[in-house]
C-alpha cells in the first residue's frame, strides 16, 4: 500500500501583490511520478524552491517521510533525501561533469572539514559520480568541462546531479527545458526506468513527456491547484482544458 | 551647550556632504550595478580643481564654478575611457579596475600639484559668523554648505522623480536592454548618471576644500566614510543614503567630540585617554556592524530608490 | 610528473633561482637583494594567503592587510613588553589573527558581494584606527622592535641568509599547504561556493562554515605572514593595515593570477621588481600601476600565470 512520502498542506506565498501559491495542497505517494503542470506564471517553479527550501512559505505546512519539514533549511532538506534540479541550468561551469556529480556525492558523504586527502582520487565519492553519469548517459563527457557541454547534456548533467546522493524523491523543474525531440526523447526514456526506483515530483510543459510519465497529475493556475487525478481524469477535465490546454489550442 | 549645538551643526553639515558623496555612488551602483572605489578620487579632483581655479581667478565663487565643471569633464571622460567596459562585468572587475583608477589619479595629482597639500581660503564675505540663535554664533560658509547641499538633494528627487529623465534613469535601472530597444540612448544616458555622479563628487570636494586639507589622499579617507553610509543606507536607495548620511555625520561628529568625555567618566583618565581617539574613530564602524548583523541589505534594502 | 610546457620550466627556474639567490648575493655583494628578497618572500606568503579566499574561494577580502598588522603586532607588543621568545610570540601572532578572522568573518560572512567588500574594508580599518590609538605602542608613528623573535639558538634571524632561508621555507611550505586543501574535500566545497552558492546549497552544503573556516585559514596564516614582517623590518605601524595596502595584496594577487598555485608569488615578484625598478628612474613610476591594473582587468584576466599558460595550446573538447 503506497503511501505519501511528501504532502503539501495548504502552502501560500506572496510575493508584494502576486499571490504565487494559493493554499497549495497535494501528495505524491511513495513510488510514483505525479506531475505538476500549468500556464507560465502558474507558480510551479515557486512551489518547488519552497518545497526544497530555497523559500520560505508564508503559510502552510511541508511534510515529507512523516516529518514536517516547512522550516527546515535547504542542506537539511538534502541529507534526508529530497534532491532537486534546476529549471534554469545551474551548475559548476568551471568543473568538469565528474566533478560536478561527485559534488553532489560528497555533499551527502559527511562532512567535508578534510583537508589533506586529494578528493579527485576518493572512490567512495568518483565511483557513485561515474555510476550517475553513465544512468544519464553522460559517461564519455566524465572528463570535460561543465562549459563545454551542450545544452541538452547541461540538462542530463542536472539529472545526474540530482540523484548522485541517492535520493529518496526528486523534484524535477522542467529538465526537458530546451531540449530538441530526440533529447526529449531520450530523457522521458530515462525518467521512466528511474521511476522505478525514486519517486519523483515532475514540473513539465512538454505535454506528451507528461501523460507518458505521470501516474498522476496536479494542474495549477494563478497558483491554485484547480485539479488533480489520474492523466485520464485530467484530460477530461472541462476546467481544465480550458485554463491550460485550451490555452495552448488557441497558440498553435 | 553652545559646543552641543556647534557640535550638532557640524555633524549635520558633515552629514549632508557625505550624503552628496553617497548619493553619486548609489546613483552610479542601482543604475549601472558599478562599484567606483575611484568616486574618491573625483572629490579630491574637485578640490585641487577649486584651489587651482580660485588661485587663478581671485573669485571663490568663479573657481568654484569652474571646478564644478572640470569635475564633470574628467567624470564624463573617465566613463567613456574606462567605465564603458566594465559595465556587465563581475563586481570583483570593478573594484579592481577602480583601485587601478585611483593610483593613477593619486600619482596624477602629486605629477601635476606636487606632494605638498594646497589650502583654498574663503573669501571675507562668506567667512562671517551668522547668528542663528540669541547668543549662539555659527560658521556662515558651513551653513550655505548646508544650504547647497539641501538645496541639491531636492533638484536630485526631483530630477529621478519628475522629470522624463529621471524616469528613464529609472527605467534603464530596471531594464537596460528594454530601454535601448525603444530608441532611448542607454550609452549617453549613463554617460549623464556618472557625470552627475562625478559632479556631485566634486561638489563635495570643492566645498570641503576650504574646511580640510586639500591633500592626496583625502579622497580615500571620505571614500570609506560613503561607502558606510551607503552599506548603513541600503545600496541603491538615495533615501537610504540620505538616512545613512546624516546617521554617519551625526556620529561621527558628535563622538570624536563627546565620546572621550564620556569614557573619562566610565573609565580611569589614563585608559579613557589611550582608547578614546581610537574608539572615537571606530564607533561608525560599529554602526555598521551592528546594522549588518541586524538587516544585512542596510536599512532601506533598495528594490526601487 | 607536471609536463615540461613552458610555464612550467619558468616557474621551476623561478624557485631554483629563489633557493639560490643567498649564493648569489654571496658572491657579488649585493646585500640589498637580500632584503629586497626576503620581504617579497614574506609578501608572497601574505599573497597566497590572501589567493586561497580570493583565487580559489571567490570571497573579496578587501581588509587583508589587517592581519599583517595583527601579527606584527603582537611580535612587537610582546617584544616591548620584554617577552622575547619567539616560542611564545609566533603562536600568540597566529592566535589573535586566528581570532579576529573567526570575528570578522562570522559577521562579513553573512554577506555578499559589494556589502562584503565594504565590511571587510570597514573592518581592517577598525583595526588600523585600533592600533593608531595605541599611544602606548607607539600609536600612529608606529612601533620599534629592538630584538628580532629569539628562538632559543635554533636560529639567528638577524643573520640575513638564515632569516630568508626560514622565510622561503615557510612560503614553500604554505603553497604546498595550499596545494592540498584546493584538491582536498574542503577545497571542492570552497571552490564549488565559488563557483555557484545556490547550487552548493541545493545539494545539500552548509556553506557558511565551509568558508569562515577558510577565511580564518587564510587570516591566520597572513598573521604568520606579519609576524615575520615585523622582523624584516624591526618595525610596526598601522599603516601597515590600511585599506590601500589590503588594496597592494589584491594586486599582487591578481597580477600573478587568480586562484593559480604560484601566481601570487609570481605577482609579488613582479610588482615589488618592477618597483624597486621604475622607482629608480621616476618617483612616479606609480602612475603607471594603476593602467596597468585596468590593463590586466580589462584584457588578462588570468595575470601572469593565465599568460603563460596560453604558451601551451590547450586541448579542446567538443
Amino acid at each position: 500500500m503506497a503511501d505519501a512520502l511528501l504532502q503539501v498542506e495548504s502552502l501560500s506565498k506572496r510575493f508584494g501583490g502576486v499571490l504565487a501559491s494559493d493554499a497549495v495542497t497535494l501528495d505524491v505517494k511513495r513510488g510514483e511520478l505525479h506531475a505538476v503542470i500549468g500556464p507560465n506564471g502558474a507558480g510551479k517553479t515557486t512551489l518547488i524552491s519552497q518545497l526544497s527550501g530555497q523559500l520560505r512559505p508564508d503559510a502552510g505546512r511541508i511534510r515529507f517521510a512523516g516529518g514536517d519539514i516547512t522550516a527546515l533549511p535547504q542542506f537539511r532538506r538534502s541529507a534526508l533525501g529530497l534532491a532537486r534540479s534546476f529549471q534554469i541550468t545551474s551548475l559548476f561551469l568551471d568543473f568538469s561533469a565528474l566533478d560536478n556529480v561527485a559534488l553532489a556525492v560528497q555533499a551527502h558523504a559527511g562532512h567535508s572539514f578534510r583537508f589533506w586527502r586529494n578528493a579527485r582520487n576518493e572512490a567512495e565519492l568518483r565511483q557513485p559520480a561515474r555510476a550517475a553519469l553513465e544512468r544519464v548517459g553522460l559517461g564519455s563527457r566524465a572528463d570535460w568541462p561543465a562549459s563545454a557541454l551542450s545544452h541538452g547534456e547541461h540538462r542530463q548533467l542536472e539529472l545526474a546531479m540530482a540523484l548522485a546522493g541517492a535520493p529518496r524523491m526528486l523534484l524535477l523543474d522542467e529538465p526537458m527545458a530546451g531540449m530538441g525531440p530526440d533529447d526529449s526523447a531520450r530523457m522521458v526514456a530515462m525518467l521512466r526506468a528511474l521511476k522505478q526506483e525514486v519517486t519523483i515530483l515532475l514540473i513539465e510543459h512538454d505535454m506528451e513527456a507528461v501523460f507518458a510519465l505521470a501516474d498522476r497529475i496536479t494542474v495549477l493556475v494563478y497558483g491554485r491547484v484547480i485539479a488533480s487525478g489520474a492523466p485520464a481524469e485530467i484530460r477530461a477535465n472541462a476546467q481544465v482544458r480550458e485554463a491550460y490546454l485550451g490555452e495552448q489550442e488557441a497558440v498553435s | 551647550m553652545t559646543l552641543f549645538i556647534e557640535q550638532c551643526l557640524n555633524g549635520l553639515q558633515f552629514g549632508l556632504l557625505l550624503f552628496l558623496l553617497a548619493a553619486g555612488l548609489t546613483l552610479v551602483f542601482g543604475i549601472m550595478d558599478l562599484v567606483n572605489l575611484a568616486h574618491g578620487s573625483l572629490y579630491m579632483v574637485g578640490a585641487y580643481f577649486a584651489a587651482t581655479f580660485a588661485a587663478w581667478t581671485g573669485s571663490f565663487v568663479l573657481g568654484a564654478i569652474l571646478a564644478f565643471g572640470a569635475t564633470l569633464l574628467v567624470g564624463i571622460l573617465v566613463e567613456i575611457v574606462v567605465m564603458r567596459r566594465l559595465y556587465g562585468r563581475d563586481h570583483l572587475d570593478h573594484v579592481l579596475a577602480t583601485f587601478g583608477l585611483i593610483l593613477f589619479f593619486d600619482e596624477a595629482v602629486r605629477l601635476i600639484w606636487g606632494s605638498e597639500g594646497l589650502s583654498l581660503p574663503l573669501p571675507g564675505w562668506l567667512n562671517t559668523p551668522v547668528q542663528i540663535l540669541p547668543g549662539i554664533q555659527y560658521s556662515g560658509y558651513r551653513l550655505s554648505i548646508m544650504v547647497v547641499t539641501i538645496a541639491v538633494a531636492a533638484f536630485l528627487y526631483l530630477l529621478v522623480m519628475r522629470t522624463r529623465i529621471g524616469m528613464l534613469i529609472r527605467a534603464g535601472a530596471a531594464n537596460r536592454e528594454m530601454v535601448g530597444a525603444l530608441g532611448v540612448n542607454i550609452k549617453l544616458l549613463f554617460t549623464l548618471v556618472f557625470g552627475l555622479g562625478a559632479a556631485l563628487a566634486g561638489l563635495a570636494g570643492l566645498m570641503q576644500a576650504p574646511i580640510l586639507t586639500v591633500q592626496i589622499g583625502m579622497g580615500e579617507n571620505i571614500l570609506i566614510l560613503a561607502f558606510v553610509v551607503t552599506v548603513i543606507g541600503g545600496i541603491g536607495s538615495i533615501r537610504g543614503a540620505f538616512v545613512g548620511a546624516l546617521l554617519v555625520g551625526f556620529l561621527d561628529t558628535l563622538g570624536r567630540a563627546f565620546f572621550p568625555d564620556l569614557l573619562r567618566m566610565v573609565l580611569d583618565k589614563n585608559t579613557a585617554a589611550t582608547a578614546a581617539p581610537a574608539l572615537s574613530s571606530m564607533l561608525i564602524y560599529i554602526l555598521m556592524a551592528a546594522v549588518l548583523v541586524i538587516k544585512p541589505q542596510g536599512l532601506f534594502a533598495a528594490s526601487g530608490k | 610528473m607536471p609536463a615540461l610546457t613552458p610555464r612550467n620550466v619558468i616557474i621551476a627556474a623561478v624557485l631554483i633561482a629563489l633557493l639560490l639567490l643567498p649564493v648569489f648575493v654571496a658572491f657579488t655583494g649585493k646585500i640589498f637583494m637580500l632584503t629586497l628578497f626576503t620581504r617579497i618572500i614574506i609578501l608572497a606568503l601574505a599573497a597566497v594567503s590572501l589567493n586561497l579566499i580570493l583565487g580559489y574561494g571567490g570571497m573579496m577580502s578587501f581588509g587583508h592587510a589587517a592581519y599583517l598588522g595583527i601579527g606584527g603586532y603582537a611580535v612587537g607588543i610582546l617584544a616591548h613588553e620584554g617577552i622575547t621568545s619567539g616560542f611564545v610570540q609566533w603562536p600568540a601572532a597566529l592566535a589573535a589573527s586566528a581570532l579576529f578572522a573567526l570575528v570578522i568573518g562570522a559577521l562579513s560572512l553573512r554577506t555578499r558581494g559589494v556589502y562584503f567588500i565594504m565590511i571587510t574594508l570597514a573592518f581592517a580599518q577598525m583595526a588600523y584606527y585600533a592600533a593608531s590609538g595605541l599611544a602606548r605602542y607607539g600609536g600612529d608613528d608606529g612601533l620599534t622592535i629592538n630584538t628580532r623573535s629569539q628562538f632559543a639558538g635554533l636560529i639567528n634571524l638577524s643573520n640575513k641568509t638564515a632569516f630568508y632561508y626560514l622565510c622561503l621555507l615557510l612560503l614553500f611550505g604554505c603553497i604546498y599547504l595550499v596545494w592540498r586543501l584546493v584538491n582536498s574535500r574542503f577545497g571542492m566545497v570552497i571552490g564549488g561556493v565559488r563557483s555557484n552558492e545556490v547550487r552548493m546549497r541545493a545539494i545539500g552544503f552548509p556553506t557558511y562554515r565551509y568558508q569562515l573556516a577558510c577565511f580564518v585559514i587564510a587570516g591566520t596564516m597572513c598573521g604568520l605572514a606579519g609576524a615575520l614582517l615585523a622582523n624584516a623590518t624591526d618595525f610596526v605601524s598601522p599603516s601597515m593595515m590600511y585599506w590601500t595596502r589590503s588594496g597592494d595584496l589584491i594586486i599582487m594577487v591578481v597580477l600573478g593570477g587568480m586562484g593559480s598555485l604560484f601566481g601570487p608569488l609570481i605577482g609579488t615578484i613582479a610588482l615589488l621588481v618592477l618597483e624597486e625598478a621604475l622607482s629608480g628612474v621616476t618617483e612616479y613610476w606609480q602612475i603607471i600601476l594603476g593602467p596597468l591594473l585596468l590593463l590586466i582587468v580589462l584584457f588578462a584576466r588570468g595575470g601572469i600565470d593565465g599568460i603563460l599558460r596560453s604558451l601551451t595550446p590547450k586541448v579542446r573538447h567538443g
